[in-house]
């Protein structure tokens, strides 16, 4: 072949290779344009103060806005946190502390298998546990099916971090004498403290984004409610009902809504990047 | 405990004694053992509320009856499992070659700042929460490339191709072909992830080696790069293949929700997801709802069966470089 076809092709190959990245990366602009041009309208005071009601009420015109699902997505998502952290750091110390443990082969697997699970059978399973057995829906029963999405993220992104930790730290602590967990406690998961609180972040931040299990399990309400025993709206969720329903009126409040969700995953997601790009170069450093 | 271990215990300081390692190593067992239990919770209880459905219809019945009627309490899960397989593997044949086209083209030809800014906008792709990729497709992108796509090429078929006609279907809104390019967008940021890893894990003197004999960028990649990351790109590739399976809320508000065999490609479909989410709520009789859960209980079985499949694969992978 002549030096002059192989440079050809090189760059041939190049000019390809852009213009597939362009098709993959172009869309994203599009969406984002599209969600903020429409959206940014809606983002009145009444947006973040009023309840939604019936659609009788923003077919009148009355005040209406999106206040139920901004408190209830932050109530349901908490909630989740605060039962998936135990869980998903527990499995993940496990999985990278306790590995001669025969128990973390079996962690490791059924994580992995979770991790791939999708989420409307999270919700499946959350309807089943808790909806049936308490009587109705519930922003509990949602919160429990989030913390299902959580945990397999959570003590995946704990193990990996947990195993990049330098072993000489452990060594040195049981050589001073100390026991395993004070290892494990006060020097191990203090040193692999930001690549956590990453995991954790980006674990919320999909979780926060999921519609389908919310939809089996805390239902949505459109008015507000701070009782998590009863059902409850949540931004996803919400988003579908106002985006399949007929009103005119609602889709202008879902294009605000859509925007809202963006800004609070992007942001958890930012602030956990940004926390691993720090940890990363104090790593290097 | 054997008495050599306990004398050696006894030998320790008092303070060193204590049973903070037992109480801890419990705590954590515990704790994970909720973590294997839920997976094990999640199979037996979606099973127990589908067996009704299994007791009327059968399990390989179930499978294979293509009428979905509560109304007529006949359910089979056919025409779901169709919809799933179709959008699924179609949209990871429109997304998988871009998606190693972004991996390769960071991982080689880019300078680094716009990898890194690219990296960052396909990491954003998949953060993006699919009820908005969903909104965004119902309101612009569905109803232009109804009017703009769709419409013309059935005229056209209509006139001079009436076989093809039948095949593409009436185009409706909402339809098969917009849920699958849709599925293939949220699918994409997954499929480079995984490939941009396997390229990554390329030594650098596999490349070197190439560059010695005076290869261009293309070749390098061509002979050097891709059939070393070849096994991980498969495996990432599988990967992205039980994601879209599982992909739920852009499909069913993109995919026009039809129960009814044949589908056609611009006519409305659905899949198991998409049932599950579109029909869940308004199941009041027994039958239908655990008719539902069935369905979710085959899509659980085929989301492990693929798992199981990626890390066999994986395994493989390693196995050959002698990582283990």
């Amino acid at each position: 072949m002549k030096l002059r076809t192989r440079f050809l092709r090189d760059r041939l190959m190049l000019a390809g290779l852009g213009l597939l990245t362009a098709v993959v990366v172009v869309p994203l602009f599009i969406i984002i344009f599209y969600v903020v041009a429409n959206g940014f309208s809606a983002l009145d005071a009444n947006f973040f103060t009023q309840e939604l009601g019936s659609p009788a009420r923003a077919m009148q015109g009355k005040p209406t806005g999106l206040v139920a699902s901004i408190v209830g997505t932050l109530l349901i998502d908490l909630a989740a946190l605060a039962m998936a952290l135990p869980f998903g750091i527990g499995t993940g110390v496990m999985m990278s502390e306790y590995r001669e443990h025969p128990f973390a082969p079996i962690a490791r697997l059924m994580v992995s298998t979770l991790n791939g699970m999708p989420a409307v059978l999270m919700g499946l399973t959350a309807y089943a546990l808790v909806v049936k057995n308490t009587g109705g829906f519930s922003g509990m029963a949602g919160s429990v099916a989030l913390a299902f999405v959580m945990v397999p993220i959570i003590a995946r992104t704990t193990e990996s971090v947990l195993t990049v930790t330098p072993w000489a730290l452990r060594e040195a602590g049981l050589s001073l004498g100390l026991p395993r967990w004070k290892v494990t406690l006060s020097l191990v998961l203090p040193a692999a403290r930001t690549g956590i609180i990453t995991g954790v972040l980006i674990a919320f931040a999909r979780a926060a984004g999921e519609a389908a299990p919310l939809l089996l399990t805390s239902f949505g309400n459109n008015f507000l409610s701070f009782d998590l025993s009863k059902p409850m709206d949540s931004l996803p969720q919400r988003l579908y009902s106002l985006a399949i329903s007929p009103y005119k009126q609602w889709h202008a409040l879902g294009w605000g809504g859509a925007i809202i969700l963006l800004l609070f995953v992007i942001l958890t997601f930012f602030i956990g990047r940004v926390a691993v790009a720090r940890l990363e170069k104090r790593m290097k450093g | 405990m054997g008495p050599a271990q306990k004398s050696a215990a006894a030998a320790l300081p008092r303070a060193f004694r204590g049973p903070g390692d037992r109480v801890f190593k419990y705590a954590i067992v515990g704790l994970s053992s909720a973590v294997v239990a839920l997976a094990l919770v999640m199979a037996v209880v979606i099973y127990i509320e589908a067996r009704p459905t299994f007791k009327a219809f059968g399990y390989l019945s179930f499978l294979t009856e293509t009428t979905w009627d509560p109304v007529k309490s006949i359910h089979g899960a056919l025409p779901f499992i169709i919809g799933t397989f179709v959008t699924s593997f179609a949209a990871l044949a429109l997304a998988a070659i871009p998606a190693i086209a972004v991996a390769i083209f960071t991982s080689e030809y880019a300078p680094k700042w716009l990898a890194a800014v690219i990296n960052y906008t396909v990491d954003l792709l998949a953060a993006i929460p699919s009820v908005v990729v969903g909104l965004w497709a119902i309101f612009n992108f569905a109803p232009l490339m109804r009017d703009a796509v769709y419409m013309p090429i059935y005229l056209w078929a209509e006139a001079s191709a009436p076989w093809l006609a039948t095949m593409l279907g009436a185009p409706s809104t909402f339809n098969m072909t917009t849920g699958t390019i849709v599925l293939a967008l949220m699918i994409v940021p997954y499929t480079v992830a995984l490939s941009r890893d396997a390229i990554g894990q390329v030594p650098r003197d596999q490349r070197e080696a190439m560059w010695a004999l005076g290869a261009t960028k293309w070749e390098v990649i061509r002979q050097a790069v891709i059939p070393y990351a070849r096994t991980g790109i498969a495996a990432g590739v599988l990967l992205s293949l039980a994601r879209a399976l599982g992909e739920t809320m852009a499909l069913a508000m993109l995919i026009g929700n039809s129960n009814r065999l044949p589908f056609t490609l611009f006519g409305p479909a659905a899949t198991m997801p998409s049932l599950i989410i579109n029909e869940f709520r308004e199941a009041v009789e027994p039958l239908h709802y655990s008719s539902i859960m069935a369905v979710g209980f085959y899509l659980f079985i085929i989301t492990i069966g693929i798992n199981l499949v990626t890390s066999f694969v994986q395994r493989k992978l390693y196995m050959g470089r002698g990582m283990v």
